[in-house]
This record gives C-alpha cells, sequence and structure tokens, in this order.
C-alpha cells in the first residue's frame, strides 16, 4: 500500500545555479527516508516536474552518509541570472517547486514518521 | 610544523551582505590563542564586470562597491586582536581598493597594516576575442565575438599563501576561486605541500562553507514551523576551526542567531555542486561523497572525509559582454475579477507590442499566481492563468533587446494601461537596466601568472 505525499513532507532542499544550469539538493529529512527515495526520486521523476523548463539533462548524485541527493539539471534557467527574463533568474525559488511534488511512498514507512500537518498532506490513503 | 588550530571567519558572503556581522566574529576569534583571519567574499559573476564598467568610467574605482560599507567597521578592530582580513572585493581594480584601504587605515589610526595586492587574474590584455571563444565551454556566447568587458580566471591559493608569507595583514585580491580565500592562510599556516591533495582539498571544503557566509549558519534555510531558526536578525556568520590534519568544526558565535547543525551544513556542502566526487578548483579536485558531520557541540560541526586529487591543467575563467537593455514594468490589479484583467492587460499589451516592435518577445507573469515558478516560453501561462478569480496581483512585463526604442515603448505601453487598459489598473513601476551577459571558459593555467606585490606604507 503507498500513499501520495508531497516531496516537502519527506526532504529540504537548497537550490543554486552556475550560469544556465540549476543543482538542487535534496535532503532526507529522516535517514530511513533515503532508501524509498532513492527508488522513487529518480531522474524522470524530476526531469517531469520541471517538463515546463524543458531541461536538456537531469542527472542525480547519491550522498547516502548525508542522506542526500544533489540534482543537476541543464538549461533550465531560461538563460540563467545575467539572461533570464524570470524574475528569479538564479533559480533559487525552485527548490521549493521540487519539493511541491507529490510522490507515492509506502503508507508503513510514513505511518512511522512524526504526525504531518493534515492541511498538508495530500492525496490520502490509496 | 605549526601544531594550533587555524581560526577563520566570513564576514561576508556576498557584496550585499550585512554590514555588523563582522563585529561578532571579530570578538570570537580575538579569542584564539592561534592563527585567525577573517575573509570576505564580495564578487558574484556580474559583479566583477560592473567594477570594470565602474572601472572604465573613472580609473580609481572598480573595486567592490560594497568595500568600504563592509570593511570600515572590520578594519581597526581585526588590527587591534592581530586578525588577518583575505577578500577578493578588489574587485576589477586591486591596487585602488588597496589605496583605499590603506588611507582608510590612517584615518582609523591602524596606519602601520600590510596591505598586499594579488593580482593576474584579468586575462583582457592577454588573449584576444577569438581566443575567449575558442576556450568557451558549454555553449557559443562568445562565437559572435561580442564586445568583451570582462575576462578574469579564478586563481588559486597559492598567491594569497605567498601575500602573507610576505607578512601582509590585508591580502586584497580580484578574481580568485571562492575557497581559495580559506586554503590559503590555511596552507600559509600549516605549510601544506601543493601535491598534498587530500588537506587541500579539506581546506577547500572548509573554504567552500564559509564563502556564502551565514548560508551554512542558518541563511537561506529557515521554514518557519519546519525549520525554524532563532534570530534571523542577528545571525551569527560561520567560523571553522582547523586542524592541522584538515578536519574542521563549522561554528558560530556566542550569544549570536542563526544556527549550525547536520542540516544547515548539509545544504550547504552541496550549494552550486555539481559532481560531488569531482568538485573542481585550481588547487586540487575535491571529492565530498565520503565526508561526514558529527554534532560535537551546540552549534559545533565537525566536518571529516573529504579527500583530493590532483588539480586540473586549466583554470575556469569568467567573460562579461555586453548584453543590451532589460526593460521590466509591472502594474497592479486587485479585489473582485483581478485574474480577468491581469489576463487582458497581459493580452492588451502583448497585442500592441506585436505591430509596434513585432521583433521583442515579451515575458507576463502574474505575481500572486505564477511568476518564478514560470518561465519565459510561458507555457504556465498560455495555458490560461490558473487560480482564483479574485485576488492582490501585480502584473510584470520583461523583456530583453539591444534597441533603446522597443524597450523604451515596452515601459511607455505599460504606464499607457493606467488610462486605456483594464479597470483599476495601478502603481505602474518601470525599470531599464543595462545587461551583462556572461560565459565561462577554460584557459591553460601556464597563461595566467598571479602577481603578489606589497603596497609601501606611508
Amino acid at each position: 500500500m503507498t500513499r501520495a505525499v508531497s516531496l516537502y513532507e519527506l526532504a529540504h532542499a537548497r537550490s543554486g545555479d552556475k550560469g544556465n544550469r540549476l543543482n538542487i539538493a535534496v535532503v532526507c529529512r529522516e535517514p530511513r527516508f533515503f532508501e524509498p527515495l532513492r527508488e522513487r526520486l529518480t531522474e524522470t521523476f524530476v526531469a517531469r516536474v520541471f517538463r515546463e523548463r524543458r531541461p536538456t539533462a537531469v542527472k542525480r548524485y547519491e550522498l547516502p552518509k548525508l542522506h542526500a541527493f544533489n540534482f543537476v539539471l541543464d538549461d533550465v534557467l531560461d538563460g540563467g541570472v545575467n539572461g533570464s527574463l524570470g524574475l528569479d533568474g538564479h533559480g533559487k525559488t525552485l527548490s521549493f517547486l521540487l519539493l511541491s511534488a507529490e510522490i507515492e511512498m509506502p503508507a508503513g514507512l510514513l505511518s512511522l514518521a512524526e504526525e504531518p500537518a493534515p492541511e498538508l498532506m495530500s492525496g490520502g490513503s490509496r | 610544523m605549526v601544531a594550533q588550530q587555524v581560526w577563520i571567519g566570513a564576514a561576508a558572503g556576498f557584496a550585499g551582505d550585512r554590514p555588523d556581522s563582522s563585529g561578532p566574529l571579530i570578538e570570537a576569534l580575538a579569542r584564539h590563542d592561534g592563527p585567525r583571519f577573517l575573509i570576505f567574499e564580495t564578487l558574484a559573476e556580474r559583479t566583477l564586470a560592473l567594477a570594470q564598467l565602474d572601472r572604465l568610467a573613472d580609473p580609481a574605482r572598480g573595486e567592490v562597491p560594497a568595500l568600504k560599507r563592509l570593511l570600515w567597521p572590520a578594519l581597526a578592530p581585526c588590527a587591534a586582536a592581530g586578525i588577518k582580513i583575505i577578500g577578493n572585493f578588489g574587485g576589477a581594480n586591486p591596487f585602488g581598493a588597496a589605496a583605499k584601504i590603506q588611507a582608510w587605515a590612517t584615518e582609523l589610526g591602524c596606519a602601520d597594516l600590510k596591505i598586499a595586492i594579488v593580482s593576474g587574474d584579468d586575462m583582457r590584455d592577454t588573449f584576444a576575442p577569438a581566443d575567449f571563444a575558442r576556450m568557451e565551454i558549454d555553449g557559443a556566447l562568445l562565437s559572435s565575438e561580442p564586445a568583451i568587458i570582462s575576462a578574469n580566471a579564478y586563481l588559486g591559493a597559492d598567491a594569497i599563501a605567498e601575500a602573507l608569507d610576505r607578512g601582509a595583514d590585508v591580502v586584497v585580491t580580484g578574481r580568485v576561486a571562492d575557497p581559495a580565500l580559506v586554503l590559503g592562510p590555511l596552507k600559509y599556516s600549516f605549510g601544506w605541500a601543493d601535491d598534498d591533495w587530500d588537506r587541500l582539498a579539506a581546506g577547500i571544503l572548509a573554504g567552500h562553507l564559509l564563502e556564502c557566509g551565514s548560508q551554512v549558519t542558518g541563511g537561506y534555510f529557515a521554514d518557519p514551523g519546519v525549520k525554524d531558526v532563532p534570530g534571523m536578525d542577528v545571525l551569527g556568520y560561520p567560523i571553522a576551526e582547523v586542524d592541522p590534519d584538515g578536519v574542521f568544526t563549522i561554528t558560530k558565535p556566542a550569544g549570536t542567531g542563526g544556527l549550525v547543525d547536520r542540516r544547515t551544513v548539509t545544504e550547504q556542502i552541496l550549494y552550486e555542486i555539481h559532481d560531488p566526487a569531482a568538485y573542481l578548483t585550481p588547487d586540487a579536485i575535491l571529492d565530498l561523497t565520503q565526508v561526514e558531520l558529527t554534532e560535537v557541540g551546540s552549534d559545533r560541526i565537525r566536518v571529516t572525509g573529504a579527500s583530493g586529487r590532483a588539480r586540473p591543467e586549466t583554470l575556469k575563467a569568467t567573460v562579461c559582454f555586453d548584453g543590451g537593455l532589460l526593460a521590466e514594468a509591472e502594474i497592479s490589479y486587485a479585489g473582485p475579477n483581478a485574474k480577468s484583467r491581469a489576463a487582458l492587460a497581459i493580452e492588451t499589451v502583448t497585442k500592441r507590442l506585436a505591430f509596434l516592435h513585432p521583433s521583442l518577445h515579451v515575458r507576463a507573469d502574474v505575481i500572486g499566481i505564477v511568476s518564478v515558478f514560470g518561465d519565459t516560453s510561458g507555457s504556465l501561462l498560455s495555458a490560461g492563468i490558473p487560480g482564483v478569480r479574485d485576488g492582490d496581483l501585480r502584473v510584470r512585463f520583461a523583456a530583453e533587446t539591444a534597441d533603446r526604442a522597443a524597450a523604451e515603448c515596452l515601459l511607455d505601453e505599460v504606464e499607457a494601461l493606467y488610462c486605456a487598459g483594464p479597470a483599476g489598473g495601478g502603481g505602474v513601476r518601470k525599470r531599464l537596466t543595462p545587461r551583462l551577459r556572461s560565459a565561462s571558459c577554460l584557459v591553460d593555467r601556464k597563461r595566467v601568472t598571479p602577481q603578489i606585490s606589497l603596497l609601501e606604507t606611508a
């Protein structure tokens, strides 16, 4: 049995930029989220979240000792801070775009977690 | 071999950082009975190009404009406590910056400070525009040979270490790799060899964690109720306490706000990193995949496990060139049916620009519904503006062009919405900004020669 939760319930994140390339560090809130997220938070999953920005490449690096992942997305910043017409050419806000994505997680794993605020949960039991 | 710890504080992570961050750092560093340094990282990619434009307008300028604001409060207390200062606030004119610092030091009663300049990063005179185009990585922005404003190689830690070795109390640099601001004083203090890759890598990691100032001590982190940070208004800036073997502890001054824990440090370890097994710097390649963090006290994280490999034979360089004008204009719509009025404003301006300046691509955002999560292709907005019917919305238009008339036309057309647009449009703001574009190059390190100069004391 799985349940859909937002990634925000499972991890925190920070974005950084280099030119037109964005990186997002995703850090598990609990070490035991690392393995299930390794299976589910794939490059394909992240590319789908950012599909409007048409990344030319999405690469995931795993950091098991830090219970973290580093995602590198190429060509998603509309040219980067010196080229974008957007308000946030750095992409600093985009860590929260990834965190807002919904992800199916084993229900048992989540019930062991601290009770998340009900209004932040979405999807309910499946 | 010096066996003492070295303490390094970071008072600025960018040119716009808080000028009062250095006070508590200096107090904490002064209590350390060993080598102690304060660094200022102030040179984002475009900061240097802007400084270069300043220098072209006036040869005495070209330093980072925040230099006085950041350094003035720190200069005399650091001199009194024997804390050496290292900063890349020289920008496009490290010699000019050094002269200013010397004048301020005299004014502040510490005229005997020895000031050193690290230069040699400026590549404009040694390379032709076509050379830059050949060396560009990740793109072909330079292939059209645009008017180059600045071209600077990222220098390493050696020149900083040598400047300290020659007795400098203040080291003023232009473009250096940000972590070199920390690795320089560590190489100088511990005498690490040029091929002691693991220790150099540990020093680079310490520098990487410090270079953004408070981003490792609770800045760029707080999320109320989820990741709470106390005292955001009085954030403590970071200190690295480094052992001779490269193991270090990240902490912050007692009595300050902020937070140092596994989470703040983990987020910053990966900040602006691509492959965590190969972080390329001029001094070594850092592998941080085996890094471990241990909480060794309140607001104290011990960092171990960095390893290194031989430094690359090339240096990264940033080339900035003229990028035309950025035109931005905004107008607000609020209350009942605000969303439809905002949509009508976008439609009106877009249609007008289509016949007034057909080649101008105009981006539109509706702040409050979709802006920063949207992109310039406008695919989110063109699907129909999502969100509620009523609200307090701000429509933003933006375009980039080398044609000043077209840029001004967009601004005028948004202002014209006051009378000729949808009902209840208010609060127009317009802005025209010169743009700088940048490209990255890789340059043979043999063609870049760092220079160290000591300012003659008056």
